[in-house]
C-alpha cells in the first residue's frame, strides 16, 4: 500500500491506521494535527482511522516559539 | 490622509508600483497593526512594517531584553539589555521611521485585557512564544472580527497562516486546543536558529501588508511550513473544520468571557 505523507510517498506491506503511521514515524500523537485527504481528523480517532492506497496525509507539528 | 513630500520620497519605491501607488501607500500610512510579542518574530515583522510605512504600530510584551534574546530578536541591541522590550522596540522604530506612531503595552496579554487592546487595531500579528497566548489571541481575534497573521518557529522550522474570522480556517480548526506541555518542545530547551524567525516574521509582515492593501492572495485556509534544513516550503490546505470548538457548526466556545 502506498500513501503520501507530507508530500513523500511511503510504502507499507499491510494496512495500517493513522495511529500506527504516527508510531512508525516516532511521532507523539499529542504533538501534531493530522489531515487525511484534506479533512482534519480528531486525535481520538487516529486509532480508528484506517489508511487506504493513495491516501494523502499531512502531519503538522505544534510549532509555538516566537 | 495626505502624504508629505518627505513621505513621498521615503516610500518612492512602493509608490511607483502600479499595485500600490499613492493610494495604496496612503492606506498603509493610515493602518494600525498590533504586534503581540516583540521577540524573534515580532522584531522583523515590526521593523519591516514600520519601514514600509504602517501608520500605527502597537507592541504588547511584558518582558525585558536579555542577552540570550539577541541572536534572533533583532529589534533590540546590546545596549537595550535590561530595558522593557516594548520600550526598546519603540525607540528602534522611532529611529527607523519617525512617521510611525508607536503604542506600547508592557503587560502580559490576558483574557481581561486582550479585547480592549486589539479593538484599537485593524489587524493583529501574532508573534508570541507560547501556546496558551496563541490560542487566546486566536479566540480574541475571532470574537473581535480582526484578521490575524499567525506564526510559530522552532529549531530550523517555521509555520505561518492568515486567519480571517468567519472566513476560512482558524488556528483551532487545525489545532483544537493547546497541547499538553509534556507533548511539545519548549523553544527555550529545543532552541531556534536566529534567522528562522527572521524569515517567518518577514512573511508575517508581507501578509499584513497584503491585508491592508487588499492585494494578492493571502494565506487564508493555507499554512506555509518552512523547513530551513532543506530550504523548502510546504503548503497545506487547512479546511474550515465543522467540528472546530470556536468557529465550527456547534461551537463550544461561544463567548470570550464565558470560556
Amino acid at each position: 500500500m502506498q500513501i503520501k505523507v507530507n508530500g513523500e510517498i511511503m510504502s507499507f506491506t499491510s494496512n495500517i491506521t493513522l495511529l500506527q503511521l504516527l508510531e512508525s514515524l516516532e511521532i507523539n500523537p499529542g504533538s501534531v494535527a493530522v489531515e487525511l485527504n484534506g479533512v482534519i481528523i480528531d486525535r481520538d480517532n487516529y486509532g480508528k482511522t484506517g489508511l487506504n492506497e493513495g491516501d494523502v496525509v499531512e502531519i503538522v507539528r505544534f510549532v509555538g516559539g516566537g | 490622509m495626505i502624504l508629505s513630500n518627505e513621505q513621498l520620497k521615503r516610500y518612492e519605491r512602493q509608490i511607483i508600483m502600479d499595485t500600490i501607488g499613492k493610494e495604496g501607500q496612503e492606506k498603509l500610512c493610515s493602518s494600525k497593526v498590533l504586534v503581540i510579542g516583540t521577540g524573534g518574530l515580532g522584531s522583523p515583522a515590526a521593523l519591516y512594517l514600520a519601514a514600509m510605512g504602517v501608520g500605527t504600530l502597537g507592541f504588547v510584551d511584558s518582558d525585558c531584553v536579555e542577552i540570550s534574546n539577541l541572536q534572533r530578536q533583532i529589534i533590540h541591541g546590546t545596549p537595550d539589555i535590561g530595558k522593557p522590550k516594548v520600550e526598546s522596540a519603540r525607540d528602534r522604530i522611532n529611529q527607523l521611521n519617525p512617521h510611525v506612531k508607536v503604542e506600547v503595552y508592557k503587560t502580559r496579554l490576558s483574557r481581561n485585557n486582550v479585547m480592549g487592546i486589539i479593538s484599537k487595531y485593524d489587524l493583529v500579528v501574532d508573534a508570541v512564544d507560547n501556546f496558551p497566548t496563541r490560542f487566546l489571541v486566536n479566540d480574541a481575534c475571532f470574537f473581535a472580527g480582526k484578521p490575524l497573521v499567525e506564526a510559530g518557529v522552532l529549531r530550523w522550522e517555521g509555520q505561518v497562516m492568515t486567519i480571517f474570522p468567519g472566513e476560512g480556517a482558524c488556528y483551532r480548526c487545525l489545532f483544537k486546543e493547546p497541547p499538553l506541555p509534556e507533548n511539545v518542545e519548549d523553544p527555550g530547551e529545543a532552541g531556534v536558529l536566529g534567522v528562522i524567525p527572521g524569515i517567518i516574521g518577514t512573511l508575517q509582515a508581507l501578509e499584513a501588508v497584503k491585508i491592508i492593501l487588499g492585494r494578492g492572495k493571502n494565506l487564508k485556509g493555507r499554512m506555509l511550513i518552512f523547513d530551513g534544513l532543506n530550504s523548502s516550503f510546504r503548503e497545506i490546505e487547512v479546511p474550515k473544520n465543522p467540528r472546530c470548538p470556536l468557529c465550527g457548526e456547534e461551537p463550544k466556545i461561544t463567548s470570550f468571557e464565558g470560556k
